[in-house]
């Protein structure tokens, strides 16, 4: 009975050709074989995925945001993981001031943040350095990594740990050989959401990069601003299939329905 | 005559065979239950009365008018789901109302049925409250009253009482009886606690795996039932393995030791079920020795170890003596309570 | 210590939880705090920042209409890219649900990954398919005889407005779809055993029930649309100014970094403000059903 009619197949079928149909048309032009921005009509050609390398800033930008992403979002773990178990695990004063403070990166925006950092680094004299990136993008993936640990806490058995605690484990140990393996799961989904929001971010690195810590994002966009030809679009290209593996990466250890449901959750507070 | 009748009904979805061959004749202002374990085919029936899904094969007719062709919406049947599925944004009164809304009930009349219909249901004064705001017997209570305040030609009962407590549960079954009783609507009741179907219901209706096993009252269906699953499911039973002899007259029904003059039609091997309160020890019949004796206040629970298998026996606690574990007893059952079947698969 | 035993320690948690909570003091708030600060400082093209404490820049923006206009705009396509993400996201979050198991998860997938692509990516694919007057869209609209002359789509709001719709549309999609999964299944079968239609039921039954879903997506949607800077950046040009990217002008081009700052500070306030304030009145709203 509860069945969508036809109008509503209608409208769905164009909802997602409109989803889609940017993304698409990027990576179909990225494979023209004109010198111009095109379709393929003529064949696919890869002459502007080779044309990259001859824009060393753009592999630089590349080995920047890749280092970036997975350097910030592994420091950014290391305090969300003690966050999310003391978040998950104690009940106290404060708590839900001090889970809103961690969130609160997700509320401000991030060209605030960019502001923010900017002044803030400057004045430290870490201005346009790489150290002073991580940082900042410790900041904004915080509660994504924060989040998705603290699911796994959560749902966690804690009659496991109990067990672990009579058999004589405790301190590093307990935490080591068995809390670590059982939130392991978030952790790692925690990680790769961090990764692709720090390898995605342009807003806030824009005003922290200079020349040669240029992230891929703000190199994309300063190209843009110029001009767009099929060079940026084959770039582009590479960007969605690095962000397609993480996104596989992801489905695959915790299931990107629940990565997602738990990502409106925090953005809606 | 027939006021709701299911003639051949059967659902497949795919190539799987849900319902089938399903016909029943419901009688106005009969209680009428499914009974069965989950997945027996009993839920998806009351759907397709309810017209949520649509038959494979066979019709639906309500006063002799096919009910298949009428949208759900138009069929006028009241319904009480499992969840209830009351409407969280309107308070108990709204959500009554809803129904006499659709049907353009004038406001003054509706006011005055939907108090009425909360009144009947003992919710007099909760009219303002919103669902989530109650108990889940409340709950339950105003999901009836929105189901009957249309007067419904048919009430159907989605497993209602199964999300509540026990005790809760007993009380709604003595409450359901009496308000179906004084309004006197035909009503077909979804349940896999036989108690609940026994204690309801003029009428049981057993099902397993989308078949019908049998239509009876409550007594028939546990006194005499008509197959080893309708026998099983309807509370303790004893089966055991026996042998009719034609060739003795009269003709013999024996499990071990045990024998009796045959019911007449059956010959060869039969099973024969006895209920486990109406055996008694004696100095005559199947062998048996007691393996452990379970005090339950009101009765004692035997498990003996038979000829024929591992038997129950249920005694009344009168304050006799009874025997105890290790005892060599005889088990003997006067021929009225057991039924004797044919044994599949000889 | 064992780990029944550590949960009775006050301290335990503070802890746990004191290296994030340095992390976030330090290079978080004492920022924002310094932002705050800056926007109070004067600066002149040749002195650079001066560490006094006036209200020129504010004085600047409170009585310039440049501003006012500006930031009129920014709300504007934050305001029309709310209600076109729910008009279109909410009737397709209903039909998701109301699809067979694995056509949802796939659509649902195809919905929502795009949430994870680089904006940048996204917003290049729209400027491809405007791309000034023989753009895509337009020959497809054309074509179909929807329009006769072309719509100008690039550095205007029309096209921010889409852009970003498309930016959000997971945000409002989600934020439906979680309302929908609270819904008792049967609820739709209740209501048409009582007569009603499906328009009826839509409309009485479903509709109320998966409105607090619409607004928390759109306060997601309004919050993020008023603060994006790629999308109007790209789209918009350096014509077509909203908050962020003018605040990225003051600090990058001009190197006024107080107005620059002051411009940051109060878009931080309004959207604050404004996603407290109906957060509130959606709870007070629907405290009655959903407590």
């Amino acid at each position: 009975m509860r069945r969508n009619g036809p109008l509503a197949l209608v409208f769905h079928t164009f909802f997602v050709i409109v989803m889609v149909a940017p993304i698409l048309v990027v990576c179909l032009v990225a494979f023209t074989p004109e010198g111009f921005l095109s379709l393929p009509t003529n064949g696919f050609s890869l002459r502007w995925f080779r044309a990259i390398a001859n824009y060393p800033e753009f592999i630089h930008a590349f080995w920047v945001s890749l280092g970036l992403g997975a350097l910030s979002s592994f420091v950014a773990l290391l305090f969300a993981v003690p966050a999310a178990l003391a978040i998950a695990r104690y009940r106290f004063r404060g708590r839900d001031a001090l889970a809103a403070l961690f969130l609160s990166p997700l509320m401000i925006p991030h060209v605030v943040l960019g502001i923010a950092f900017l002044r803030f680094f400057t004045s430290a004299g870490l201005g346009g350095s790489f150290a002073a990136l991580i940082i900042a993008h410790v900041i904004i993936v915080f509660p994504f990594a924060l989040r998705l640990t603290l699911a796994a806490a959560t749902g966690m058995d804690r009659t496991i740990e109990i067990a672990a605690v009579s058999l004589g484990a405790g301190g590093w140990t307990l935490f080591r050989r068995v809390t670590l393996p059982l939130i392991l799961p978030g952790v790692i989904s925690g990680w790769a959401l961090a990764f692709i929001q720090s390898f995605d971010d342009l807003t806030m690195t824009v005003f922290l990069a200079a020349p040669g810590t240029e992230t891929l994002p703000v190199r994309m966009f300063l190209y843009i601003q110029d001009n767009i030809d099929p060079l940026v679009t084959s770039v582009s290209a590479c960007v969605i299939a690095v962000t397609m593996t993480a996104l596989i990466l992801l489905d695959r250890f915790y299931g990107l329905d629940r990565v997602l449901a738990g990502k409106s959750g925090d953005a809606g507070r | 005559m027939a006021y709701l009748e299911l003639d051949r009904v059967a659902k497949q979805f795919g190539a799987q065979t849900v319902v089938d061959d399903f016909s029943l004749a419901v009688g106005k202002g009969e209680f009428i239950s499914f009974l069965g374990p989950s997945g027996c085919g009993k839920t998806t029936t009351l759907q397709m009365i309810a017209g949520f899904l649509d038959p494979t094969r066979g019709a639906i007719r309500l006063e002799d008018k096919d009910l298949t062709a009428v949208h759900p919406a138009k069929r006028g049947l009241g319904i009480v789901f499992q969840s209830y599925a009351l409407f969280p944004h309107m308070t108990a009164a709204e959500n009554v109302a809803f129904g006499l809304e659709m049907r353009n009930v004038p406001r003054a009349e509706r006011a005055e049925r939907v108090r009425a219909a909360l009144a009947m249901v003992g919710l007099a004064g909760f009219e303002d409250r919103h669902p989530r705001r109650m108990s889940g017997g409340q709950q339950q209570r105003v999901a009836l009253a929105r189901a009957l305040v249309i007067k419904p030609s048919v009430l159907l009962l989605d497993e209602p009482l199964s999300n509540l407590d026990a005790k809760l549960r007993e009380e709604m079954q003595i409450e359901l009886r009496q308000i179906q009783r004084t309004i006197g609507t035909t009503t077909i009741l979804v349940t896999h606690d036989q108690n609940e179907a026994m204690s309801l219901s003029d009428r049981i209706v057993v099902m397993s795996q989308g078949k019908i096993e049998q239509i009876g009252t409550p007594q028939e269906t546990y006194e005499k039932p008509a197959s080893a699953f309708v026998s099983q499911f309807l509370g303790k039973t004893n089966d055991f393995a026996a042998a009719v002899d034609r060739t003795a007259t009269p003709a013999q029904v024996a499990a071990g030791s045990w024998s009796a003059p045959a019911p007449a039609g059956l010959s060869g091997p039969v099973t024969v079920s006895v209920r486990p309160e109406r055996i008694g020890f004696g100095d005559t019949g199947l062998s048996a020795k007691i393996i452990t004796r379970i005090f339950q206040g009101n009765h004692w629970l035997f498990q003996c170890d038979s000829e024929c298998g591992t038997a129950i026996v249920i005694r009344q606690n009168d304050g006799q003596a009874q025997p105890v574990e290790g005892d060599a007893v005889r088990l003997t059952w006067r021929t009225e309570d057991m039924s004797v079947r044919a044994r599949a698969g000889a | 210590m064992s780990a029944v035993a550590e949960e009775r320690d006050a301290r335990a948690p503070w802890a746990l939880a004191a290296p994030a909570l340095m992390l976030f003091v330090g290079v978080l708030l004492i920022p924002l705090a310094m932002t705050v600060m800056l926007s109070f400082h004067d600066w002149g093209q040749y002195k650079g920042i001066e560490p006094v404490f006036i209200l020129k820049n504010w004085h600047e923006i409170a009585t310039d209409p440049y501003y006012a206009e500006m930031f009129w705009r920014t709300f504007r396509i934050a305001i029309l890219t709310t209600l076109l993400t729910a008009l279109l996201g909410a009737p397709e979050a209903y039909i998701l649900n109301r699809m067979d198991g694995r056509w949802k998860s796939f659509f649902l997938l195809v919905i929502l990954g795009p949430l994870l692509i680089s904006v940048v990516a996204r917003t290049l694919g729209w400027a491809l398919l405007f791309g000034g007057n023989n753009g895509l869209v337009n020959k497809l609209l054309m074509s179909a005889g929807v329009i006769r002359s072309p719509i100008p789509f690039m550095f205007t709001e029309t096209g921010m407005v889409i852009a970003l719709a498309h930016v959000m549309m997971p945000f409002m999609v989600l934020s439906v779809w979680a309302a929908l999964q609270r819904l008792d299944p049967q609820i739709e079968n209740a209501a048409m055993s009582l007569g009603a239609g499906p328009i009826t039921t839509i409309r009485r039954i479903i509709m109320p029930q998966i409105m607090p879903g619409v607004l928390s997506g759109a306060i997601i949607v309004f919050s993020l649309s008023a603060s994006a800077f790629a999308t109007p950046a790209i789209i918009g040009g350096r014509r077509l100014k909203v908050a962020a990217t003018l605040a990225y002008d003051e600090f990058l081009n001009t190197l006024n970094w107080p107005l620059g700052a002051a411009v940051a500070t109060l878009l931080l306030v309004a959207l604050v403000l404004i996603v407290v304030g109906s957060n509130a009145l959606i709870e007070r709203r629907y405290a009655e059903v959903f407590r």
